[in-house]
């Protein structure tokens, strides 16, 4: 169905522009062609769709669902709405102060935390338009997984000795464990004006993130040559997973952007646990959501936190390396 | 005269809701005084969880979005 985007840009670009196919600059075109317009098509479908069906759930409901519960099942409900949830940087400071002060643990809400950037509905749509949904799946449950864990770990070591104090204070009294949340019944028409303003508010945020992580992918699909890469990252030696990691911290951008750089790393054959942990180590561990995150925790539990996301990226890594010639052998 | 705090930081949102407030204000003509509080500490204090948020003469009128000009033309002229 997904193959149409491709036929009309090969179309467009070899035979209406007259480019060769051959050329870097050919295929460089015609892989962005082919992936805007399909990255576009499927986030104004899906995102209205997603918006539609989650018009009612809102940060304070999800609180609800989550206060009170077993600490296990805690982490997985965290990781599950941080996922469905959508994310911006701007609303984790007051969610982390809303659950905390509710006596929500600070792992359940790190769970949340962890999830939310790594997993939302444009990075499922950009994943499964791009690279199907077998690499759609295991995203997501390497994502989960790693919001799961991350969570139970950080409880583990006790992380709420590290919160900054006006919040443990807040903590340890509860100050909204009473925190009402009134449901309104939506109308259809209320949904629908929600998905309207959801899709449009979407894409006026990741539009310039579409062309500039296509842009790249496609610079890096038309001109990196081949066998640079065999010669340098197909083995698969075990330090370019952590070398990966380290270089994705300070490259910041959003999933909408890394997705396509994924996919041109993968088709140039760089293996998938190395290409994963970059990715997921660009968008989850960035240094402007740990400053906004600093109002919050000291400095040992951001140092915490980001040495744990680190050591699970590479081991995601590395696992998935070793693991790879059993899991894609289609592919 | 009003007091009017913007509750939120680091949201481009929250920058736009306070202007907004201003600028609504000063069509009608209400003495108006708008602060953007952004020490997070607010956020406990007023138990809000999503913002932008407003607080009106210290009561929390809306949370969670850039309020629409016919709600804050009601909050000023009560």
């Amino acid at each position: 169905m997904l193959e149409i985007f491709n036929y009309l840009a090969d179309r467009l670009v070899y035979e209406l522009i007259g480019l060769a196919p051959e050329t870097a600059l050919g295929s460089a075109a015609s892989f962005f062609v082919a992936s805007v317009s399909k990255i576009f098509v499927l986030l104004v479908v899906l995102i209205y769709v997603l918006a539609w069906l989650r018009a009612s759930l809102n940060l304070e409901r999800v609180r609800g669902y989550i206060a009170g519960k077993h600490r296990l099942t805690g982490y997985f409900l965290g990781a599950g709405f941080g996922a469905v949830t959508p994310f911006c940087s701007c609303s984790s400071v007051p969610v982390f102060i809303g659950f905390t002060s509710a006596r929500i643990p600070i792992g359940v809400t790190m769970s949340f935390l962890l999830t939310s950037p790594m997993i939302n509905e444009v990075a499922v749509v950009l994943l499964w338009g791009l690279l199907g949904w077998q690499m759609t799946l295991l995203y997501i449950v390497v994502g989960l997984s790693i919001g799961i864990l991350g969570g139970a770990l950080l409880d583990a070591l006790r992380a709420e000795r590290y919160l900054q104090p006006f919040l443990a204070k807040a903590y340890a009294e509860g100050a909204m464990t009473d925190a009402r949340t009134e449901s309104k019944r939506l109308s259809l028409r209320d949904r629908h004006d929600f998905a309207r303003d959801e899709t449009l508010g979407i894409l006026r945020r990741v539009w310039i993130w579409v062309f500039i992580g296509v842009g790249l992918g496609a610079v890096l699909y038309g001109y990196v040559p081949d066998d640079w890469v065999e010669r340098h990252l197909m083995d698969g030696a075990w330090w370019q997973v952590p070398l990966a990691v380290l270089l994705g911290i300070p490259l910041y951008t959003n999933v909408t952007g890394i997705v396509p750089v994924m996919e041109s790393l993968l088709l140039k054959g760089v293996p998938i646990g190395t290409t994963l942990a970059f990715c997921m180590s660009t968008v989850a561990a960035s240094f402007p959501e740990f400053m906004l995150l600093k109002q919050v925790m000291q400095w040992r539990l951001l140092a915490l936190i980001f040495v744990l996301l680190l050591l699970a990226f590479t081991l995601v890594g590395w696992l998935l390396n070793a693991l790879a010639p059993l899991l894609f052998v289609g592919l | 005269m009003k007091q009017i705090k913007v509750l939120g930081s680091g949201c481009a949102r929250c920058a736009d809701t306070a202007k907004l407030i201003e600028a609504t204000a000063e069509r009608l003509g209400v003495a108006v005084q708008v602060v953007k509080e952004t020490n997070p500490q607010a956020l406990v204090t007023y138990r809000v969880m999503s913002t932008p948020a407003v607080v009106i003469d210290e009561t929390l009128v809306h949370s969670g979005s850039m309020p629409k000009t016919e709600h804050i033309e009601g909050w000023l002229q009560s």
